[in-house]
């Protein structure tokens, strides 16, 4: 039976390529223009879903990791002009960074505290933005001299094979042994030390993966508006909207988080003639979503049947 | 539990080993802030044996057990593994020095089948470790043809009965292939016939040389299994030998009866007072998850009444007086005052209804506010009383419990264990209960407390005309106050009757 579960993810899974994979063909330039950030946006999605429904750990600011990456990537460039590739692999290294210093307190404390501290950490990251507006562009937002492309269609498919290869990855990583191990460090701590795994080891190691991909993916996003604020990539507003896109797709799922990023940017942008209340039926629909049906969308189609 | 007594000429093996420890705990002390959970412990367990590691709620055998593990870390002593001292090692190096532990309850990872969570403990702790080798599939088989999970191999852990789910948690023992095994309550919520299978599952961790210690409550549930028993109480040492002389043993005896002989006072015309009694419990069944924990419990308390519910520790009473007070959800029905409880909340039923009170339990965890005062506490308590009835209320149980007026301003959470209880006690009455519940009152307390708090419910008894429902693993303490008798045993009550027919036949098979 978990053979046929799987087979069914890959066919649905292939299915969905596919139909993104022929997109550019059929629609518009505005449809992409709104495809392109959810795509990145799911990569931020699926790497909390790593650190929430794998380690265990809430991380309520997972703004906090991307606006690193992307204001790392973004600054050097302003700065420097260096490539692209070398801006793109400082942001990450900076979220990765960033990764750690949240694993610090996570392995010290658990539940409340240890989401209040990441709360704390986005705080500090947008007060930083702000402090040091001559460099970082401060509330308006960091002009960046290099894009990454401004054909549509080659921005849609970079941005689109940087999702499928993560997703690839994390989901991989997820079902694999480590992957195992680091689910059941997250249920149940004390029960993965006496069966001998360091937890702590995969619990730091599960923070850098997120970061990476994280922060490469807020990067890269930084590098196809041309521009970096506070308002796109730090605030809390968005890092809820990352924490509701996950649990919406499923937790534990992975690749539920892509489903999920994409069903709230295509809703908010289908619900915009609604102006300010689109957000509201949005985030009510989320609401309602989390309550009846926690398992969230994918989760609720592959383990519905088996865990009742 | 219906594990049969082992009888003194046929201990299952001599005592004294040749071989060398397998595990040596010597010195082992620990402490909580002021309190000292373990204190200088020591004994040591041979390849081949089995060690019962025996106690009461509190004892401090759960506490010895994490120090061996690693998950707690110890104060003082050591802790030798096959010659290696591990004491202070963090938990994982422990496990992997080969010392393995069978959770009691257990939490398996439920999107993963049985032979998933099987195949996990066989990894090595390995970050870069992707694809496991291609034996684990093999080897998890066999371990689940072992502990009787073949059948259910491929399937989801929400899909077993709780006997398989514990079957699990052995299987993840074995996959490690510990030196030492740790078996916490080896035997909770299986029924007689799953008991046998777990008992030859764990004689075969003797026949293949692995150290073992079982940590459970009392004597009786190993007695069958074990080659020897220590006995633990309040962080110490008590008795160590074969079943048979721990069981006999007069401290050991006395920790789980109490002390001296037991005189009762029943007061015989109250059960059969006419009219309905005030507590009517009927077929009362509570499962936690799969595992039952009460089998059809009926019981009922007459206006007036003291009814002393008496089991050891696992028997099911603080489950029972959760269910009475609306804590777990249970099937069957409760009744109170004429009324059905069923559907009102925790809140409603302590409260009661209109001006009667309620049923107010003081639990075996006492629950306090630990932050506020002694007096706060009560104050807390007495709520909904008016001033002038706060008043009275207050100088009534500083009358009942001296102590707590000179403490009064303190911290109740900085106060001895004693004045702890009679606070709980006291806070309760607070609420003015029409049907006070004591749950273990007497739970890790020094003789000399028992005896105040004794006197204070002696006094509760003769001078109001409050109604007690008393659950107690101490039989000197419970029977002496009771008009009536239920024996709360595995899940099921298994005698009632009035406490001086309970010491004349109930007490001698009650350990």
């Amino acid at each position: 039976m978990s053979r046929l579960i799987r087979s069914r993810l890959f066919w649905g899974a292939l299915g969905l390529v596919l139909i993104a994979l022929l997109l550019p063909l059929g629609v518009s330039g505005y449809i992409l223009g709104v495809l392109i950030p959810a795509y990145y946006f799911a990569v931020f999605a699926m790497s909390w879903d790593l650190l929430f429904g794998f380690a265990g750990e809430v991380n309520f600011g997972p703004t906090f990791l991307v606006g690193l990456g992307a204001y790392g990537a973004g600054i050097l460039d302003a700065q420097t002009g260096l490539p692209i590739s070398v801006c793109v692999l400082f942001g990450a290294l900076l979220a990765v960074v960033g990764g750690l210093l949240l694993a610090l307190p996570a392995l010290r404390l658990s539940g409340p505290y240890f989401g209040l501290i990441t709360l704390v950490a986005v705080l500090l990251l947008q007060q930083m933005v702000t402090v040091f507006a001559h460099v970082s562009g401060g509330e308006i937002g960091l002009t960046i001299p290099d894009v990454l492309s401004i054909d549509d269609a080659t921005n849609y498919y970079f941005a689109l094979g940087f999702m499928i290869v993560s997703a690839l990855v994390l989901f991989g990583l997820s079902r694999s042994s480590a992957g195992l191990i680091l689910q059941a460090c997250g249920q149940d701590p004390v029960e993965a030390q006496a069966l001998g795994f360091n937890v702590a080891k995969h619990k730091v190691a599960a923070f850098c993966v997120s970061a990476l991909f994280s922060g490469v993916s807020g990067a890269l996003l930084v590098f196809y508006y041309g521009t970096a604020s506070p308002g796109t990539v730090i605030d809390i507003a968005v890092g809820v909207q990352v924490i509701i896109a996950a649990v919406l797709g499923g937790r534990r799922t992975i690749l539920g988080a892509v489903l999920g990023a994409v069903f709230l940017v295509a809703a908010g942008e289908i619900l915009r003639p609604l102006g300010q209340l689109s957000t509201f039926v949005v985030s009510a629909f989320a609401l309602v979503v989390i309550l009846l049906v926690p398992a969230g969308f994918l989760g609720t189609l592959l383990y519905r049947r088996a865990s009742r | 539990m219906n594990v049969k007594l082992a009888h003194p000429d046929i201990v299952t093996r001599p005592i004294g080993f040749d071989a060398p420890p397998l595990l040596r705990v010597a010195g082992l002390t620990k402490r909580f802030g002021g309190l000292v959970a373990v204190k200088d412990m020591g004994f040591s367990v041979a390849p081949g044996e089995i060690l019962g590691l025996i106690g009461p709620n509190g004892s401090g055998k759960s506490t010895v057990m994490k120090l061996i593990m690693g998950i707690e870390r110890p104060n003082a002593g050591q802790v030798m593994v096959d010659g290696t001292d591990v004491a202070g090692w963090p938990s994982h190096r422990i496990a992997r020095h080969g010392v393995g532990l069978v959770f009691q309850h257990s939490r398996p990872l439920h999107r993963q089948t049985v032979g998933e969570n099987i195949k996990l403990a066989l990894l090595p702790d390995s970050l870069l470790k992707l694809i496991a080798d291609p034996g684990v599939d093999h080897r998890a088989r066999v371990i689940a043809q072992r502990v009787g999970l073949g059948a259910v191999f491929d399937r989801l852990p929400a899909t077993l009965p709780f006997a398989d789910l514990r079957r699990l948690e052995l299987a993840k023992a074995i996959a490690r292939d510990p030196k030492i095994v740790l078996v916490d309550e080896p035997f909770a919520g299986l029924t007689s016939g799953e008991v046998g299978a777990f008992c030859e599952l764990i004689a075969s961790f003797r026949a293949e040389g692995r150290a073992v210690l079982l940590v459970d409550h009392n004597v009786k549930s190993v007695a069958a299994l074990v080659d020897r028993v220590l006995a633990m109480y309040l962080g110490e040492f008590v008795a160590e030998g074969s079943a048979a002389e721990v069981m006999a043993n007069p401290t050991v005896r006395q920790v789980y009866l109490g002390a001296g002989t037991i005189e009762t006072s029943a007061r015989a015309d109250i059960e059969d007072r006419p009219g309905a009694p005030l507590l009517d419990v009927r077929d009362l069944s509570v499962f936690y998850g799969k595992a039952q924990a009460l089998d059809h419990v009926s019981i009922h308390v007459k206006q007036g009444e003291f009814v002393s519910v008496v089991g050891l520790n696992g028997a099911g009473k603080t489950t029972l007086f959760n269910a009475i007070s609306g804590l777990v959800p249970f099937t069957g029905s409760v009744g109170f005052d004429g009324q059905a409880l069923a559907g009102r909340t925790p809140a409603s039923i302590a409260r009661g209804t209109g001006l009667a009170g309620g049923i107010v339990q003081c639990p075996e965890s006492r629950e306090l506010f630990d932050s506020m005062s002694v007096r706060e506490n009560l104050d807390l308590g007495g709520s909904r009383l008016s001033a002038a009835e706060r008043r009275r209320q207050l100088d009534w149980l500083f009358e009942l419990f001296p102590i707590l007026q000179s403490r009064a301003s303190q911290v109740a959470g900085k106060m001895s264990g004693g004045e702890q209880q009679m606070l709980a006690i006291a806070r309760a009455l607070m609420m003015r209960p029409k049907l006070l519940i004591l749950d273990e009152p007497t739970l890790g307390l020094a003789p000399v407390i028992l005896e105040q708090l004794s006197h204070a419910l002696e006094t509760l008894r003769t001078t109001t005309s409050i109604t007690v429902l008393l659950g107690e693993q101490n039989v000197t303490f419970a029977i002496p106050h009771a008009d009536r008798v239920y024996v709360l045993e595995h899940a099921r009550i298994v005698w009632e009757g009035d406490p001086a027919r309970f010491a004349r036949e109930a007490g001698g098979a009650y350990l």
